[in-house]
């Protein structure tokens, strides 16, 4: 394992410690109740058509702790994720972060309030500079108003204490010679790192990783792994879709497991690991590797034209 | 063949009315499909309304020219709310489609007949610039720049729309170096990306789109007055697509780009009007293959040749970056 | 590939150079124009002629379904604009005490309309209602055709997803080539007409071929293509300006037909065909679509691409197929308007805005979203002329597609976008 200061490779840390121990009391059953949530969902469902993509009962997530959410493909994680953040309006339900109610509450404000992602394909913004792609997340930025904007001096200070804390971040995520390249020059860990870089910029309480691992080359995984744990150890709450096991074993606290829209298990990871139903569930019908974007789509497309299909003959 | 003669009319091109009035139109389209990414294909509608805005104000309704410069920018404004309320939220084609129907409703309510009593219908009206040319401070005579000379009015409306074509410049400079231009180009890449930050990222398209139509909107006031006279035919859709030929030619994304698209673009026009024109009276070309009338045509021709020429071949621009169009996801 | 975007405009050109027509001559910029109307009612065939102050004819013009005539003058300069009052209905006349003959100046790059004192009195009495069939009828007739150039349209953007503005040039060009054929070379029009369809249709997939075909492989992004076909809808415009000249023209067959009574609907036989044909097609297309293998394999395609191409189907084909079928049903649209109005230059350009609409009103790349937004798009306008002005039909239209689009985004059949 490479040098990470920031991140001690034993594996109990302050915090995961602290993870690990408000996690004891809690019972490993779907739904169960932990004893300081920082997100509570509802009853939250979404379909499409006549299939039910996301069909959530009542789930907790605990503050200050590494949480995954795992499942086989199709699960209606990706669904339950823009659901979630306001990428996607659910049919029904409410959700809460902090306490707040998130439910109808636009994407953008929903970053506002602490809670920001990331997503599988990454959404590094091609033609800007990494620096730019940086000061974007900044919030509260005084020049993003169109009248102050005209003037500089209006802004400039804040723009420098943003780009000085953007360099720090850089320097951790050892972005800081890509600094002035653009984005859309970078390889895809480089963008997966320069995703998670700009969503620390927006100073959240939860960062939700949406396959964090997805399309990473093997030599920067360990240190995304790194850079994941460290969240947890500046305070925040991480939880995030994965699907490679050894990851989820690895950086995890709690695992939540999805399958057919529902959460049908949650425990520690090696409760998961060994239980009956989530291996049932998750070997049922894609024992095989993974699929990627590309396949999950087609498979979707094919479903729906079969349904059409079956519309159209009658 | 009058080289000198060709040359001083593609030079006056390149400094006339139309390069001032296409300079401002693909200014504002530049902040919209350069910069924000916004695919507005009714820019025309913004020129007609301001156009009109002062026309009807001044010639139907006396009131003073400022107050007619006032209602023009209101109406834009107000066109660029209505345009993009609804559709800013809709898929990117939808906004396309949308601004050229609006486009053509308003070219139509201009020119119909029932509405012809306020807006003269196909004929247009005239009558109101001479509050304009009233506060022109130069006395009556020829003002010279090199080879060009134009009159005391043509110099005034010359000065007055290079003076807000530089105005307008220095306000995309200033705004598109700061935070806010910084979310519209972000915007431009990727939406979802800016939206996962906390931007909102409907209200700065919205605020594009009102910008761009504010800037539209200076062309709309200079073609009432060069021209003195506001038709509707003036603000057709072609007028939009010679805007876009013209932000691709100059380079997207550029603050100068527009300005010099546009003189390229009507120098090149001049040039090729001027040399078929000559080439004719000298009998280079004869009649079954080009009548004089003809050459208009042969205008609008290159004019599509050139703009699918530079879209297949330099879409970044005569003086574009070709790297930074490589990442172009669009 | 440069040689191959090169190769296509060189062969556009010359595939239309075959179009060297005896067209008037025209300017730039200058017409003279305006619209025949009496009492609201719009005067069609009525001739107008344009002659210089010393007597030399420049041009003629008769009145379209719209009462409307352009007539494109050399230069700026005064003329002298003429009435036939021979060809006026027998209702109408110039008012008593004036002339036929207006002299008006024309200046640089002007569009200058013409109003005629038309007579007061002969007004017609048919109340609003009584209008409805025939409007219904005629509004039905229109729509029809939009649907044939929508679907092309439609098709197209469904399987590659091009928003093609140059599509009411296919349309023009199938009106101007059937004229080739039968104005110019003498031919019956009704072979002229098929000849011109098949030539439409392989000059479609010759473009996509030359044009489309290359940008596609090169991975030309859709909003670039998307410029590109306005630089082609402007280059293709003007082309046809230069060899068809400004002015309108009647295909020489079917002209001045008496209309049949059919109750409260007057129709001539012609705009009977034209339905006819329309209605057989639009239900070959959809024949095509459902029942046969390219037909499926064209909905494949446009439900998803990178699906139907590792399920095995030739994508590019059925690209090409789309194309010779989308052009050719957009020739065919341009003759059935022209033979229903008469043969312009701009003729595709001036509707190509309403199969925009009738597109999306039926929802973005569904054929028969395409085929039912066209005929709401279609009979709207005709019916609308009822409550609101008839030069102000067309804005209604389009004012009720963007109302549309706002109530309903994804359009009349389309389905909702899934997000996320």
């Amino acid at each position: 394992m490479p040098a990470e200061p920031a991140v001690p490779t034993a594996s109990l840390t302050p915090r995961k410690d602290a993870a690990l121990r408000a996690f004891a009391g809690v019972e490993a059953v779907p739904g169960s109740s932990k004893p300081d949530p920082i997100l509570v969902a509802d009853g939250v469902t979404r379909r499409f058509g006549g299939l039910t993509a996301v069909d959530v009962g009542h789930v907790e997530i605990q503050r200050g702790s590494i949480t995954a959410l795992i499942g086989p493909n199709g699960a209606g994680k990706s669904t339950f994720f823009n659901l979630l953040t306001g990428f996607d309006t659910p049919d029904d339900g409410t959700w809460t972060f902090n306490g707040q109610s998130l439910a109808g509450v636009p994407s953008h404000k929903v970053a506002r309030r602490g809670m920001v992602r990331t997503f599988q394909l990454t959404k590094a913004l091609s033609r800007l500079t990494v620096m730019q792609n940086m000061l974007l997340g900044a919030t509260g930025q005084r020049g993003e108003n169109f009248w102050r904007a005209i003037l500089p001096m209006t802004w400039r200070k804040q723009e420098q204490e943003n780009t000085a804390r953007a360099e720090e971040l850089l320097a951790r995520f050892k972005l800081d010679k890509k600094r002035d390249d653009f984005a859309g020059t970078m390889s895809g860990g480089q963008r997966k790192l320069l995703e998670m870089a700009r969503a620390l910029m927006v100073g959240p309480e939860m960062v939700m990783l949406d396959e964090p691992m997805a399309g990473v080359n093997p030599a920067l995984t360990q240190s995304l792994l790194g850079h994941v744990k460290a969240l947890r150890e500046d305070g925040m709450t991480v939880l995030f879709v994965e699907h490679d096991m050894d990851m989820v074993r690895d950086i995890s606290d709690w695992v939540l497991v999805m399958a057919q829209g529902r959460v049908i298990a949650e425990g520690p990871p090696d409760a998961i690991m060994a239980d009956e139903a989530v291996i049932d569930a998750y070997l049922g019908g894609h024992h095989d590797a993974p699929l990627d974007e590309a396949q999950e789509q087609e498979q979707l497309a094919a479903a729906e034209a079969e349904l059409r299909e079956q519309e159209g003959d009658r | 063949m009058d080289w000198s003669l060709i040359l001083t009319n593609a030079l006056t091109a390149m400094v006339g009315l139309d390069t001032v009035i296409f300079a401002l139109a693909a200014i504002g389209l530049n902040v919209h499909f350069g910069y924000t990414g916004l695919l507005n294909f009714g820019q025309a509608a913004f020129l007609a309304v301001a156009g009109y805005g002062l026309a009807i104000s001044v010639a139907e309704f006396e009131l003073p020219t400022l107050v007619g410069v006032a209602v023009g920018l209101l109406g834009a404004v107000v066109l660029a709310l209505l345009l993009g309320a609804p559709t800013l939220r809709l898929r990117a084609d939808y906004l396309a489609i949308v601004t050229i129907a609006a486009a053509e409703i308003v070219r139509l309510l201009f020119r119909s007949v029932s509405l012809s009593e306020y807006t003269g219908g196909s004929d247009g009206l005239g009558r109101f610039a001479e509050g304009f040319y009233s506060i022109n401070p130069l006395g009556p005579g020829e003002y010279g720049l090199g080879p060009l000379e134009f009159d005391e009015r043509q110099t005034w409306v010359l000065s007055v729309g290079w003076t807000l074509i530089g105005l307008s410049c220095l306000l995309v400079f200033l705004l598109m170096r700061s935070p806010w231009g910084r979310v519209l180009k972000a915007i431009r890449e990727d939406e979802d990306a800016v939206r996962s930050l906390g931007k909102n990222v409907f209200s700065y398209k919205l605020q594009s789109l009102v910008l761009g139509g504010v800037l539209g909107c200076l062309a709309g006031f200079m073609t009432a007055w060069g021209r003195a006279v506001v038709q509707p035919d003036n603000f057709s859709t072609d007028t939009t697509f010679y805007a876009y030929t013209i932000v691709i030619l100059g380079g997207a994304a550029r603050v100068f780009g527009p300005v010099v698209g546009a003189a390229i673009f009507w120098a090149l026009l001049s040039l090729t009007d001027n040399i078929l024109t000559q080439a004719k009276s000298a009998g280079y070309i004869s009649d079954s293959i080009l009548t004089t009338f003809q050459i208009g045509q042969v205008r609008i021709m290159l004019v599509g040749l050139g703009l699918m020429a530079l879209m297949i071949f330099r879409p970044q621009g005569l003086f574009g970056d070709r790297r930074e169009l490589a990442l172009d996801a669009r | 590939m440069r040689h191959a975007v090169r190769a296509v405009i060189g062969g556009l050109l010359a595939a239309l150079c075959v179009l060297l027509l005896p067209g008037a001559a025209v300017a730039a910029g200058e017409t003279v124009q305006g619209r025949l109307q009496n009492a609201g009612e719009a005067l069609e065939g009525v001739t107008i002629t344009v002659a210089t102050v010393d007597g030399q004819s420049v041009g003629e013009a008769v009145t379209d379904a719209e009462g409307a005539f352009v007539i494109p003058v050399p230069e700026a300069g005064d003329y002298v604009v003429t009435l036939d009052e021979e060809t006026l209905p027998e209702r109408v006349a110039i008012r008593e005490g004036r002339s036929a003959s207006i002299t008006l100046p024309v200046a640089v790059d002007q569009q200058r309309s013409v109003l005629f004192p038309l007579g007061e009195g002969t007004r017609n009495v048919q109340s609003d209602l009584d209008r409805l069939p025939q409007l219904a009828v005629e509004g039905l007739n229109f729509g029809l055709i939009i649907a044939l150039a929508a679907v092309g349209l439609s098709l197209i953007y469904g399987t590659t997803g091009l928003v093609n503005f140059a599509h009411g040039e296919l349309i023009t060009l199938g009106a101007l080539l059937a004229y080739l054929f039968n104005v110019t070379m003498g031919i019956q029009l009704v072979p002229a007409a098929l000849l011109a369809v098949v030539a439409s249709a392989l000059l479609g997939g010759v473009q996509d071929r030359v044009l489309w075909r290359p940008l596609r492989k090169k991975g030309t992004g859709l909003i670039a293509m998307l410029v590109v076909t306005i630089g082609l809808a402007l280059f293709l415009r003007g082309l046809f300006l230069y060899q068809f000249g400004g002015s309108t023209a009647p295909y020489d067959d079917y002209q001045g037909q008496t209309g049949y009574d059919l109750g409260p609907v007057t129709i001539a036989p012609k705009d009977l065909i034209s339905m006819g044909i329309c209605i057989v097609m639009l239900l070959a297309v959809a024949y095509a679509l459902l029942r046969t293998r390219i037909g499926k394999a064209t909905r494949a395609v446009s439900d998803n691409p990178a699906l139907a191409a590792s399920s095995g189907i030739d994508v590019e084909r059925v690209i090409s197929t789309v194309w010779v079928a989308g052009a050719g049903l957009a020739g065919l649209a341009g003759i059935l308007l022209a033979l229903a109005q008469q043969v312009s230059f701009q003729l595709g350009f001036q509707i190509l805005l309403l199969v925009f609409a009738g597109v999306t009103l039926g929802g973005l790349g569904t054929a028969f979203g395409a085929l039912v937004g066209s005929l709401v798009v279609g009979i709207f306008t005709q019916v609308s002329t009822i409550f609101v002005p008839t030069e102000l039909k067309n804005a209604g239209a389009l004012a009720i597609l963007i109302l549309i689009l706002l109530v309903r985004p994804q359009g009349i059949l389309g389905r909702a976008e899934r997000v996320g």
